[in-house]
């Protein structure tokens, strides 16, 4: 597989499963109207409520992420190497230069997040700035510009109200049934709807894991893109490829993140869960390392 | 029948509308890298007389490297198309490298603070060159390949779109200047 090959497998494998999601929830307002006689109204008012929730969170996501890791700004002047480096890159991405910040942790890590192009953020540790050398910084540095070049927050952000969406339905659904308001159908059809309620509550249960699943499998998926579109950036796979691989072996983990933040990272935070069978797989929010490296090396 | 045909015709015209914007955009944005190339070129043209004078302050009698630099300064500052663009930037880097090699003979010049600052100066312009070189490279690469698939062709035919040229030097243009004294 060479750079472009994998940069667009993974374009289109996000849209699959983008479009398997809205067929998933299609299917579920089905079930639900069909079980109770609501459908459309559930979609709507939980359509709001979750775009309310999600929308905050990622209009002021550089300001929230930055609160919570303690993280400096700096300026040419502070750091010219890593300032020089975030500015060459992106200029040969062709983007604006993002607001650059980091982290005092001897972890190696970095992330990047802002809404939009205008509103970007790039944050690494000093774990970074000194373990790292310079060709390993700039993949790195090209991996986390990748996430901002290819609108990853939003696409992520769109993703999160979509799963938020389908809590809520379930939720929803499960109290129409509490209190008994669902519509009566004519009498010849209360077959079905017995049908329709049983799928409704099995979806109800369900739907949210594999909603919360779907969302880890595309976050995957922008990881192997953003890697395959920082290598085409700097015309050298090998530097991300090795700065990986010093990841991969350093068994610290990162002070300052939480749950909330870990997926932002270019390698997952917490430490200690790279064994595993297939299924606990589903629930990582990266890539293995060892995966990514091997594509790496192979382009 | 008519209704299908009228589907038909639609269709052809999205399909021309949608293709040519992107040729025209596309062309819009080869010609804003290639302005973002003169704005590093600029900087570098601008620094090289600073450069020169403090290499001079050290080391008087090699002529010839200065030659070479002011020459290559010039041809840069006239150069108009790409690809004369392409070839007096390679002049002019290769130029610059034999300029930087000469402070080890003088240790120093190459001790010197100033020398230092400015030779950092030319090495992070040097790489601002080279990225906005491959962001140029790769807005015309997008560009060729749309006018060269299909519908592109048959639509950039049609209004007049020709392949850009990429900001290269080829290996003819590569070879030394001679400076006779």
């Amino acid at each position: 597989m060479n750079i472009y090959s994998q940069i667009t497998a993974n374009k289109r494998k996000t849209w699959l499963i983008i479009i398997l999601f809205v067929i998933f929830i299609t299917t579920i307002l089905f079930v639900y109207g069909k079980a109770s006689g609501y459908g459309l109204e559930y979609a709507g008012i939980g359509l709001i409520f979750s775009g309310i929730m999600a929308f905050s969170s990622y209009y002021y996501s550089d300001k929230m992420i930055l609160g919570m890791s303690n993280a400096k700004q700096i300026q040419e002047k502070d750091n010219p190497e890593l300032f020089r480096t975030v500015e060459n890159l992106c200029i040969g991405a062709g983007i604006p230069m993002p607001k650059v910040y980091i982290i005092e942790d001897s972890a190696i890590n970095a992330f990047s997040t802002g809404r939009d192009l205008k509103h970007s953020v790039v944050c690494v540790t000093t774990g970074c700035l000194d373990r790292l050398n310079k060709v390993e910084l700039e993949g790195v540095v090209a991996h986390e510009l990748s996430h901002i070049r290819n609108y990853d927050i939003r696409l992520m952000a769109i993703v999160v109200i979509l799963v938020g969406l389908v809590a809520l339905l379930a939720d929803f659904f499960m109290r129409s049934l509490w209190y008994g308001g669902a519509k009566r159908e004519r009498s010849d059809r209360d077959n079905a709807q017995g049908i329709f309620l049983l799928i409704g509550i099995i979806f109800a249960l369900l739907s949210p894991l594999i909603a919360t699943l779907i969302q880890l499998s595309v976050s995957r998926k922008r990881e192997f893109l953003a890697d395959a579109s920082g290598a085409l950036l700097t015309r050298y796979p090998e530097g991300l490829a090795s700065a990986l691989e010093k990841i991969e072996i350093d068994t610290e983990p990162l002070e300052v993140a939480n749950n909330a933040t870990a997926h932002l990272y270019i390698a997952n935070p917490f430490k200690g869960k790279i064994m595993g069978s297939w299924f606990s797989h589903l629930f990582d929010t990266h890539p293995p390392i060892e995966e990514r490296i091997k594509i790496l090396r192979s382009m | 029948m008519g209704l299908t045909l009228i589907i038909i015709v639609v269709l052809v015209v999205l399909v021309v509308w949608s293709t040519y914007n992107s040729l025209a955009t596309g062309k819009v944005r080869v010609k804003e890298a290639l302005s973002g190339i003169d704005v590093q070129l600029k900087r570098r043209i601008d620094l090289v007389p600073n450069l020169v004078e403090t290499v001079k302050g050290y080391a008087k009698h090699e002529k010839e490297v200065f030659e070479n630099v002011t020459k290559a300064r010039a041809s840069l500052m006239n150069a108009d198309s790409t690809h004369e663009k392409a070839v007096s930037d390679n002049m002019l880097s290769g130029a610059l490298k034999s300029l930087i090699a000469v402070s080890e003979a003088y240790p120093d010049l190459k001790a010197s603070s100033n020398f230092m600052e400015l030779q950092e100066e030319l090495s992070d312009i040097e790489a601002k060159i080279a990225y906005a070189r491959q962001f140029f490279n790769t807005n015309v690469s997008s560009y060729n390949t749309t006018l060269v698939n299909f519908p592109g062709s048959v639509i950039g035919n049609m209004f007049g779109f020709k392949e850009e040229e990429f900001f290269e030097a080829t290996e003819e243009d590569k070879k030394p200047v001679k400076v006779a004294f």
